[in-house]
């Protein structure tokens, strides 16, 4: 049975978020492009940086991968390929650990750079102290979820890939399944509605560098050449309004 | 052979004084800016000192430029493409602001509004970063005229190259000053470093610059750039440079920073070179063949062949005739006494120098002897080892040999030229020793002595004919306005909103336009606080409150408007029919006004 709260906060609020997400980005990319940076901080301070940054973005990253995996991937495909539910449970726990622990170490220690070093805070806007209360939120929650679930197996045993990952696919599938939801743990529930509204404020956020991963970079010529008459004076062409070129005539064999 | 267009720049620096008119122009005209207080797209360094950032000719600890591989290949020294992306989180090499120095202002405020108090008030430093009261310890000059020296020059990463012969001593030491600005390279680290790609090289004249929409902050150009010379805007999170004032260069007018020098000793103009050489010539292995090598890439404009595939590649006519009259090919090629500043970072750099001959002449002049015979001049140049051997650092990558000879050239025509100015006749002899002709070394000396603005700056005007849409020039359609028949371009926010509709160049019409999308209300004469401005007004119609409001009804005292306002702020015909606060008054004159609803009534 799902009760009209079940369907408004894991079928609605996902979807909702979900719309916030991708049409803020492309508002954001059309409207905003001269706003999408990283706006590091480097400059006013690099000696807690140059630890705290690359601690919590490769941490990150690899719970991203893990989200990727434990969310995306069907149990009965790792099922399929013979992988027991022991050393499934080993390996993302113990990677999954190493890179929590990564993850909020380093933003433990960037947020604490935040507050304390003067020009930096100075140029912490609001909208990014919203965002790291968010951000840390979901962290924190996540990693509750690790250590109190799955290390320390209160409250029961609860196998997310059985109920979390199931909602979490028929989002995308328009299969929708709110109950799964309604019968998590607390933990799971609050991390990921924590983790809807983060990416519904997420395209409004720095957040948005994410998506400039540059990594065209490996592939592109070294030096860039761009010509000034791409565009005529300041404006873009229009479609329709391309200039006169003589044509090269095909030559007759 | 690829032939591509390069706006380049010589400085003499026999002619500068270090007065840093140039630095503050351009402070000026680009950074004067939160975000940019600390940034010097021109900077004036005296030589020998540390320059800004501190030491940032110590590519051992600040890894810019290229370097080559084991396998004789151009690699970037910070590193290749995957340590480059691996070190994006916090980048390794990056100069602090204390390198460079913390911004600050003065308390002002203080100095009128203290209390009564028996000391006189003072307007305390406060950071521009921090906003707390701070210590002035450094600047972007600090080290001005030797000053901190001899115990601040012992960094001076170039000095440390020739320390073993260095006397610092202040009877003994030489001193010079050297503005720079982007080198505009052909082969810029600062672009191969960007992993976004905003970094970009103009195929029309070789000026580099950063797309600020496509910019996200990586600061990996900083590290790239051997020289320094781009700088992150701490306020916009973007990578910003000198630019070449290209607004300026467009219109074939000289730079901000050359057109107020006061020493008159820079020079503007094109050179032609070849694009497929340019990767070869960075790549030699001993790093004194790269001023060679460098000059090889350089093409010959009078060359028939030359013209003809410049021709080809799509260069004017004008601006292979400009390429002929350049300064600067004349002074890098003809002359050969310009250089390239540390050509070892293997970047072709394009802002040349001609050595200072100043410190040379000095020392004789001092000893009593003729500072103007070529004898002594020579002699002196093999003498005063070590402000030659600094040059070489500085511009041949220790190569003593072409900073002599730059030195000898320069010395010559000084003994030439006073013969003549003394009414001698000239001495074949001394252009003979220095292997040039009398001719030659006349041409030589007006153009360094002499020459006038168009001669100093040859700079043909980018072809606007392909760029009829700037907006300043006003030649879009006339019906081409928001709201208009002419399928205007206007975002779905209004005016100005959306991709690439009139990016504003001038900040004159940048304010215009966020004033007119933020206000909420229309000018309104009646009021008596709104405006119009005048600057902004293209002479097409009258808008609202650009005449003070006529007594009620406007249509019976002005029974015959012009043509042109009609078409712009069409009335109801009939001139009773005005509204009640009268015609100039209705909001919808201003914001759709001409649009055809309203001309239907006409």
């Amino acid at each position: 049975m799902t009760t009209t709260t079940d369907t408004v906060l894991w079928v609605v609020v996902p979807y909702v978020c979900l719309a916030f997400f991708v049409l803020g980005h492309v508002w954001r990319y059309r409207y905003d492009k001269f706003g999408w940076t990283t706006r590091s901080s480097q400059l006013y301070e690099s000696r807690l940086l140059r630890w705290a940054s690359p601690m919590f973005h490769f941490g990150i990253l690899a719970v991203f991968l893990g989200h990727v995996m434990g969310l995306g991937i069907p149990k009965s495909w790792t099922e399929a390929v013979g992988m027991s539910a022991e050393l499934y449970h080993f390996l993302a726990v113990s990677i999954g650990a190493v890179a929590g622990v990564c993850t909020v170490l380093g933003l433990a220690l960037l947020i604490y750079r935040r507050r304390t070093v003067g020009p930096v805070f100075r140029a912490t806007t609001r909208m990014d102290k919203v965002m790291y209360l968010m951000l840390a939120v979901v962290i924190f929650l996540g990693m509750w979820n690790t250590i109190a679930g799955s290390i320390l197996n209160l409250g029961g045993h609860y196998d997310y890939r059985d109920g979390v990952s199931v909602w979490f696919r028929g989002i995308f599938r328009f299969d929708l399944h709110p109950e799964l939801m309604a019968d998590a743990p607390i933990g799971f529930q609050l991390h990921g509605m924590s983790a809807m509204l983060l990416f519904a404020v997420w395209p409004f956020t720095r957040l948005v560098h994410v998506f400039s991963a540059p990594v065209g970079y490996m592939w592109r010529p070294y030096v860039v050449y761009r010509s000034r008459s791409d565009r005529l004076g300041s404006r873009q062409g229009r479609p329709g309004w391309d200039r006169v070129e003589r044509q090269e005539p095909t030559r007759r064999r | 052979m690829r032939v591509m267009a390069q706006m380049a720049m010589v400085m003499n620096l026999d002619k500068c004084i270090g007065c840093h008119t140039c630095s503050v122009t351009c402070k000026q005209a680009w950074t004067n800016r939160t975000g940019t207080e600390y940034v010097w797209f021109n900077n004036v360094e005296t030589r020998p000192g540390q320059g800004y950032p501190r030491t940032y000719e110590d590519q051992d600890k600040w890894q810019g430029g290229w370097t080559l591989t084991k396998r004789g290949r151009l690699q970037l020294k910070a590193g290749g493409r995957l340590k480059n992306l691996f070190t994006i989180f916090a980048s390794p090499k990056q100069p602090s602001l204390d390198e460079y120095y913390e911004p600050w202002t003065y308390d002002y405020e203080n100095l009128t509004d203290a209390p009564l108090q028996e000391h006189t008030p003072v307007a305390r430093p406060k950071s521009l970063i921090s906003g707390e009261d701070m210590q002035v310890r450094w600047s972007a000059n600090w080290d001005d005229d030797l000053g901190g020296s001899p115990e601040l020059t012992k960094a001076d990463p170039v000095l440390a190259k020739v320390s073993d012969k260095v006397r610092l001593e202040f009877e003994q030491t030489f001193m010079f000053y050297l503005p720079r600005i982007c080198e505009h390279c052909l082969n810029p680290s600062c672009a191969a470093s960007c992993p976004s790609g905003a970094i970009y090289k103009r195929s029309e004249d070789g000026i580099v610059l950063v797309d600020q929409d496509q910019c996200r902050g990586w600061r990996k150009c900083v590290t790239g750039c051997p020289y320094k010379k781009v700088y992150f805007n701490h306020k916009t999170g973007k990578a910003e440079k000198c630019t070449f004032c290209f607004p300026r260069i467009e219109v074939g007018l000289p730079t901000v920073c050359s057109e107020t020098c006061v020493g008159r000793l820079r020079y503007i103009g094109l050179v032609l070179y070849d694009a497929d050489r340019v990767l070869e010539a960075a790549s030699v292995t001993d790093e004194r063949e790269l001023l060679a090598s460098q000059r090889r890439v350089f093409l010959d404009p009078n060359d028939p062949e030359v013209q003809r595939e410049a021709e080809r590649a799509g260069i004017a006519r004008d601006w292979v005739e400009a390429a002929q009259r350049s300064p600067i090919w004349a002074l890098i090629n003809t002359y050969e006494v310009a250089l390239p500043l540390h050509p070892e970072y293997r970047t072709l750099p394009m802002v040349w120098y001609i050595p200072p001959l100043s410190p040379v002449v000095d020392v004789v002049g001092e000893t009593g002897e003729d500072s103007e015979d070529s004898g002594n001049l020579f002699a002196a140049i093999d003498a005063l080892r070590i402000p030659v051997e600094y040059l070489a650092e500085l511009f041949t990558a220790g190569d003593v040999e072409p900073v002599n000879a730059v030195l000898k050239r320069l010395a010559a025509m000084r003994s030439y030229m006073r013969d003549l100015n003394m009414g001698r006749p000239g001495n074949p002899a001394i252009p003979e020793a220095v292997g040039m002709d009398e001719a030659t070394m006349y041409e030589m000396y007006r153009l360094l002595a002499l020459a006038k603005y168009d001669e100093r700056y040859v700079i043909p005007a980018a072809h606007a004919e392909q760029a009829h849409g700037l907006e300043e020039l006003a030649t879009e359609c006339s019906l081409d306005y928001d709201g208009g028949p002419g399928m205007g371009g206007s975002g779905p926010f209004g005016e100005g909103s959306g991709n690439g509709y009139n990016d504003p160049i001038a900040v004159e019409n940048f304010h215009m336009l966020q004033q007119r999308q933020t206000t909420d209300t229309v000018a309104d004469p009646a009021t008596r606080k709104a405006r119009v401005n005048l600057l902004s007004w293209d002479g097409k119609g009258a808008p609202a409150g650009l005449f003070p409001p006529k007594a009620q009804d406007a249509g019976l005292q002005e029974p015959d408007p012009t043509p042109s306002e009609a078409l712009v702020q069409p009335r109801p015909a009939g001139g009773s029919a005005a509204g009640p606060a009268g015609a100039g008054t209705d909001p919808a004159d201003v914001s759709d006004g001409g649009g055809p609803v309203d001309g239907g009534t006409r």
